[in-house]
């Protein structure tokens, strides 16, 4: 399969553990997706919300990028570079004016050819059936809470994936690994994101909910496809745990640790020894 | 003819240019509020309810009435589902509706100043559960790119507004996110709001934790080709924030 990569800032910063899972993950798989030359940062939510006409042009520039490099599809692994890249694409679609504007401001066309995908697409694209001949140790005793934030599956006119309520891609790929994904509530809400520095209490209120409702219902680690999700409930966990005086130890798993283990591989070969909140032994 | 929300074959209401607006509502809805329950008895032919909005009383508002033109917020009815999604609404001192509200009724500069648009977190719950398809986050992004150009960024607030100037800032000089220049630039940026030493150094403790799991880079990556990221900035009107 050729796949153009679009890793985004932050599987280049400190959710580097992230590209390391990824790599590893699709590796074993067979698949070697190749980073587009010279990506620029697709904007976030700092371009959404100060200049409208900015979070179009910066997408779009990578889209323009990756098509100019002879790809036809895009693997973005990052939620919110994901949203950025297929709305980009979706508005200039809708309005030959905006395309030859934006074309014009990033010197370079996006013809709208390129297909963008997040990585529960990727999977879908291996085929589930194609992965579980090559799962070596079945996870019978993990219990994941399946979590997909806001931008997986939001806004659903854009991104085109899953339910935006009561999504089930995620549990497919687990009970296709042998895992026992439970059923629990805040699924598709959001942790605060981007929130991080700037109102840090946002973070840690909205991710302790996430955290409690998982237990509740009998997880006994989270999975998620998000690099900002992971850092808010990994990396935060111990101040929530701190600010609500209460002890979660829930192991925040990418999804590509996840089938990465199924499959043969350690925590060390995927970087899972990186995270905060230990494995249990 | 597109379907319009709940299937209904009305189109989706429309809203004329002149000073006093005629909002046209598709009768089939069914609202579930008292207050709408006069429309629900409504025979199956369309109910005009003419509605007279102020007319915006200066050029930012024209600005901003053309930005906000995509997000559909005239159809607004006020059903709250937004409100009753949005995980800071709890939190804030407009909720979703109150801000959609206030724009209906010409107070933008009250939209504008609202804590609300600069404490959302963009996660698109409203959004994507209207009944009526407004889009309530691209609202929210709107009355903030005008809101910043005005300076009317509500002062509870210029914390979360200092870090998305530096995020910015810090793409337009690399092409990719430096995160300690980020933290360096929006920590001095917020300082004077923030007013307290601690908060400068409330992360430093962090960096050897990063350190151990090989995810801290004093160095960010950039570019090469930076001067076309300065042009893209430049042709989109952006120049230096603040």
């Amino acid at each position: 399969m050729k796949l153009a990569y679009y890793p985004g800032c932050a599987l280049h910063g400190s959710s580097n553990d992230y590209e390391q899972s990824l790599r590893a993950c699709l590796g074993k798989l067979e698949v070697e997706p190749q980073e587009i030359k010279e990506w620029i940062c697709c904007g976030a939510t700092a371009a959404h919300a100060l200049n409208h006409k900015l979070s179009i042009a910066l997408p779009a520039r990578n889209l323009a990028l990756a098509e100019q490099q002879g790809f036809e599809d895009m693997l973005a692994p990052c939620p919110m570079c994901s949203m950025q890249l297929l709305k980009a694409a979706k508005l200039m679609d809708e309005d030959a004016g905006l395309r030859r504007e934006i074309s014009s401001v990033i010197e370079v066309e996006a013809s709208g050819r390129l297909q963008v995908l997040n990585l529960i697409q990727v999977f879908q694209r291996i085929g589930l059936d194609r992965i579980k001949p090559a799962v070596k140790k079945p996870l019978a005793d993990l219990k994941p809470a399946c979590y997909y934030g806001c931008l997986l599956t939001r806004p659903p006119d854009v991104v085109k994936f899953d339910d935006p309520e009561q999504p089930s891609s995620m549990e497919a790929i687990m009970a296709m690994l042998g895992a026992k994904p439970v059923d629990w509530n805040y699924r598709t809400e959001c942790c605060g994101a981007g929130m991080t520095m700037a109102k840090e209490a946002t973070v840690l209120e909205l991710s302790q909910r996430i955290l409690a409702d998982a237990r509740e219902h009998g997880a006994n680690c989270l999975v998620t496809a998000c690099p900002m999700c992971h850092v808010n409930l990994d990396m935060k966990q111990g101040d929530i745990e701190q600010r609500y005086g209460t002890r979660f130890g829930l192991p925040i798993y990418y999804l590509t640790d996840v089938v990465g283990l199924a499959l043969g591989l350690s925590s060390e070969e995927l970087g899972i020894d990186r995270h905060f909140v230990k494995q249990p032994q | 003819m597109a379907l319009g929300p709940y299937g209904s074959r009305h189109p989706r209401p429309l809203v004329s240019l002149s000073p006093v607006r005629t909002i046209t509502i598709g009768s089939r809805v069914v609202f579930s509020t008292a207050c709408c329950l006069a429309l629900a008895f409504a025979t199956p032919t369309e109910t005009t309810v003419p509605v007279e909005l102020p007319a915006p009383e200066n050029a930012s508002c024209n600005v901003l009435t053309k930005i906000l033109a995509p997000t559909h917020w005239t159809d607004c009815y006020q059903c709250g589902k937004c409100t009753a999604g949005c995980p800071v609404a709890a939190a804030v001192d407009m909720t979703p509706n109150q801000v959609v509200r206030a724009l209906q009724l010409g107070n933008f500069e009250i939209a504008m100043a609202s804590d609300t648009i600069w404490a959302c977190v963009s996660c698109q719950t409203c959004s994507t559960r209207c009944p009526q398809s407004v889009d309530c986050a691209g609202i929210m992004d709107a009355l903030r790119e005008v809101s910043l150009e005005r300076g009317l960024a509500s002062p509870a607030q210029k914390t979360v507004v200092a870090f998305q100037q530096a995020f910015l800032n810090n793409i337009r000089r690399n092409g990719r996110l430096d995160e300690i220049e980020l933290i360096a630039e929006f920590k001095l940026r917020a300082l004077p709001s923030e007013r307290n030493l601690g908060f400068l150094f409330k992360d430093a403790s962090l960096a050897p934790q990063l350190q151990m799991r090989r995810k801290l880079h004093l160095r960010g990556e950039k570019v090469k080709d930076r001067p076309i990221v300065r042009r893209i900035f430049e042709r989109c009107g952006d120049g230096k924030h603040g």
